[in-house]
């Protein structure tokens, strides 16, 4: 029996890693293509889960609710690249801190204002609903497997892009010498608003998937946005590859910490203690996590080009 | 021949299967301006990088006036007297060009750790800063910010803040970098002025501005020195000519 | 520089006379208002030595504050209960011993966080010292000794010898003492030996290095010195409301604090004050207009970035110059 719970915690991990790497692959890829750290992306997320959620109670569909909120996601992407973040590519961090972060009150309060304070509800579409079965005998959801599927898909096609496709070549162009992309002719302009857009959609797409497990609520995007940061953080700013390592180490970490530190402190101290303390430690171990990596490498698992 | 104030002993330094530098010794002795040249890629920022310790060689010595230096910070070393003087970023560009000699004399006097006393009533600081403006000819210009000043003076600045530091040993890194061509007769100057308080080592890629300047060279290929010796026995040094100045005389 | 000098002097005096008058018609609210300004700008002077003088954005200075806050509850629960914390110590309720406890924890806090996030720079240092409060955050949320989720309530505001801090116009002095004498050494620091340092190392960090001056433990100092200021807010802010909560370490506190400091204009000396009333004022008078004046303050804080980098002293007093 531990051992089936083992394991479902184990995919619980994947999954919450899967998810963290939608976040972060967006924001990883920001910042080393446009240089910009991008404080709002979590209001993207929360607008990918908006847009399913109200889509999927006006159509019936789940999946008309998930083309929505690709849809939603990467046209406010693209709203906000082209009104506010185009004019901060040239300012400093903190300018760009500032600005997102007043994005977020936008964001957050005008989502309010559209949808009132109630969260929404999203509802598992009826072809990933049920559960399969674990060796060790435990169940786990089809959904929650579907989500660690489609993140893989995710990825791979990510990969796919960047190393085999000329927007792809014209990205890693960008990371490299910004001048030389614009002296090839490439329309940089244009390329900065479909990068961010893409980033914005992965965001949505995080938030539409989480929202079926999860309320719909003003707010949800930015625990996991500061997550996102601990795993580029980890992985090295930049670095695709390092938002892939660092997501699946965080979402591992985090929820096999939760499951198993108040277990074994139970070994040492009282049951109810352990699970106090081993409760409070399991929520810091991640960002304990982050800072022995960085003791260690200071620019994280997978540095990007200096 | 005299001691040399900045010794390097056998220096090595591989990125993977690249050496970057491999096993360089170069002396600078007093009153010399000692230039090292080398076609790029040679390993020239790569060296200057490890002498002023923004990176940690991989095996050799760094010794300054007798001292080891070698696996010391960037800030330890300049205050042993390893002089990096730059040619276009100010010390702190919105400071007057006061304030910046001022700093420099807080740091050669080692205590940065004073909280209340204001600076610009501690006399000790002021007239030391002023006095080194003085000397170079800025005095007229000590409050305006270091980031206004013209070329020139930003030179001028350079100068007075080394003299603030009791600099044993100076290292230039590409001065003439950026610089139209009037450049290299500003810059005898500026070095002329600077060599009369401790000697220089000079690491340039414009072949032309160091034959004007330089009292002795190294050449740099491929991360080892290939030759050392004046002026006059580097143009006429075979090896050199193979390996560098092929394409250039 | 004579300009800016005029400027925070009726900046100050304004701030002093505000809740005399409010008190003499009535509006004793506003002198709770007034005292609120007090304290943002207290938290925002404190963070301004990191980041207006040291160019060090921390967007973690909540887990400072927070821990200003939980030192004043917790030590004043500890006094109402008569129960003993760690080492037999039973609490107390006198605002200098409880100032003094919170700028001791924050500034063991930020000695943790500031060496391994000091080590790092630009957008790492920013997403690092976010990280940590948010570990703060976190911890706080899942301790439930002290209230956990609920927060922590503090029945009778602490004391401070020969005043009645229940009086608002009175816990306003106290506050407004506080800040004055953060202001002034803010002031003496900035022109400092240990102030040029700091700044020089904001503005060329090689360079400084390059003359002997070691940039980390002048940051490191920096950004201890800023979180125990904040931090002394942070219990002056549980003291106002008499109440605190997890909410006071969330990022949205660290956000808000950036924002003070920018509205104000980054580096002033009376930056944060300026800061701290429009901010203040801006949330009032807003909120008494439209429920979403979160919606507007969000606007309102876009195009100052985007228009208006120098903020208010910016704007009123001209490009700044040192001596």
């Amino acid at each position: 029996m531990t051992f089936a719970l083992l394991i479902e915690q184990l995919l619980n991990g994947v999954q919450l890693g899967v998810m963290l790497f939608l976040m972060a692959a967006g924001l990883t890829l920001i910042f080393g293509v446009m240089g910009l750290i991008n404080l709002a992306h979590g209001s993207l997320y929360m607008v990918g889960a908006f847009a399913c959620a109200s889509v999927a109670a006006l159509t019936g569909s789940f999946w008309l609710g998930l083309v929505a909120s690709l849809a939603a996601a990467a046209a406010a992407g693209a709203l906000i690249e082209i009104t506010v973040i185009r004019r901060l590519y040239q300012r400093d961090h903190l300018d760009q801190v500032l600005a997102t972060f007043a994005l977020i009150l936008i964001f957050s309060e005008g989502t309010r204002w559209l949808f009132g304070s109630f969260p929404l509800y999203l509802d598992i579409p009826p072809l990933l609903q049920g559960a399969v079965g674990l060796p060790g005998g435990a169940q786990y959801p089809v959904y929650r497997l579907a989500i660690i599927l489609a993140g893989a898909l995710v990825a791979f096609g990510l990969y796919a892009l960047i190393s085999k496709t000329r927007l792809g070549m014209r990205i890693r162009a960008g990371e490299s010498d910004r001048e030389m992309i614009a002296a090839l002719g490439v329309d940089i302009r244009t390329l900065y608003t479909l990068v961010f857009a893409l980033g914005a959609a992965l965001a949505g797409l995080a938030g539409a998937m989480v929202g079926a497990l999860q309320s719909v609520q003003v707010g949800m995007g930015e625990p996991v946005l500061i997550l996102a940061f601990v795993v580029i953080v980890i992985g090295g700013i930049g670095s695709i590859k390092g938002a892939l390592v660092g997501a699946l180490l965080v979402g591992s970490v985090d929820t096999l910490g939760r499951f198993l530190l108040p277990q074994a402190l139970a070994l040492m101290v009282p049951p109810d203690q352990a699970g106090l303390i081993g409760g409070a430690l399991a929520s810091m171990l991640i960002y304990i996590l982050m800072a022995i990596i960085l003791a260690v490498k200071p620019r994280g698992l997978f540095p990007a080009q200096a | 021949m005299a001691e040399p104030v900045l010794a390097i002993r056998d220096l090595r330094k591989s990125f993977g299967a690249l050496k970057a530098t491999d096993g360089v010794s170069i002396d600078l002795y007093p009153g010399e301006i000692h230039a090292l040249i080398g076609p790029n890629g040679a390993g020239k920022s790569t060296l200057i990088h490890q002498i002023c310790g923004t990176l940690r060689q991989d095996s050799g010595q760094i010794r300054l006036a007798g001292q080891e230096i070698g696996h010391r910070t960037v800030a330890e070393r300049a205050r042993l007297g390893l002089g990096r003087t730059f040619q276009i970023s100010s010390l702190a560009g919105e400071f007057s060009a006061l304030r910046n000699v001022m700093l420099a004399v807080q740091a050669g006097q080692g205590s940065s750790f004073r909280f209340f006393k204001p600076v610009m009533r501690d006399r000790a600081l002021t007239e030391a800063a002023m006095e080194r403006l003085e000397r170079v000819g800025l005095a007229a210009r000590a409050h305006v910010p270091a980031s206004e000043l013209s070329h020139g003076e930003k030179r001028q600045l350079e100068i007075a803040i080394a003299l603030a530091l009791d600099v044993k040993a100076f290292l230039l890194d590409e001065p003439m970098a950026g610089m139209g061509p009037e450049g290299s007769k500003v810059l005898t100057g500026f070095l002329d002025r600077l060599r009369q308080e401790a000697p220089i080592l000079l690491v340039e890629h414009d072949m032309d501005a160091v034959f004007a300047l330089a009292d002795r060279i190294s050449v740099l290929v491929y991360g080892r020195v290939i030759a050392t010796g004046t002026v006059d026995e580097i143009r006429n040094d075979p090896a050199v000519r193979t390996a560098y100045l092929g394409d250039h005389a | 520089m004579k300009r800016e000098n005029a400027i925070n002097l009726v900046l100050l005096l304004a701030l002093l006379a505000t809740p005399f008058i409010a008190q003499a018609m009535g509006e004793t609210f506003t002198v709770t208002l007034v005292t609120r300004i007090a304290i943002l700008a207290l938290a925002a002077v404190g963070l301004n030595i990191a980041l207006g003088l040291g160019g060090l954005v921390s967007f973690g200075h909540a887990a400072f504050f927070g821990t200003g806050g939980y030192a004043a509850g917790i030590l004043a629960s500890h006094a109402m209960s008569g129960e003993p914390m760690l080492f037999g110590f039973e609490g107390s309720n006198q605002m200098p011993v409880v100032w003094l406890a919170a700028a001791i924890a924050a500034g063991i806090v930020s000695l943790a966080i500031g060496a391994i996030s000091l080590r790092t720079s630009g957008v790492y240092f920013i997403m690092i010292t976010l990280a940590f409060a948010q570990m703060v955050y976190y911890f706080a949320i899942s301790w439930p000794a002290y209230g956990g989720e609920d927060g922590l309530s503090i029945v009778l505001r602490n004391a401070f010898p020969g005043v009645n801090t229940m009086r608002p116009m009175e816990f306003f002095l106290v506050c407004f003492g506080v800040l004055l004498a953060a202001l002034i050494f803010s002031a003496l620091l900035r022109s400092s030996r240990f102030g040029a340092a700091l700044q020089a190392v904001r503005q060329n960090e090689v360079r400084v290095a390059s003359i002997g001056i070691s940039p980390m433990p002048i940051r490191l100092t920096a950004f201890v010195l800023s979180a125990m200021i904040t931090a002394v807010a942070g219990a002056l802010y549980a003291d106002l409301n008499r109440f605190v909560s997890p909410s006071m370490l969330s990022w949205h506190m660290s956000g808000e604090l950036i924002v003070l400091i920018i509205l104000g204009g980054t580096g002033r000396l009376m930056g944060p004050v300026a800061g701290a009333a429009l901010f203040v004022v801006l949330e009032f008078w807003l909120g008494g207009i439209t429920e979403r004046w979160q919606f507007f303050l969000g606007l309102i804080l876009l195009v100052t970035v985007l228009f208006a980098r120098g903020g208010v002293i910016g704007l009123l007093a001209g490009k700044e110059r040192h001596g």
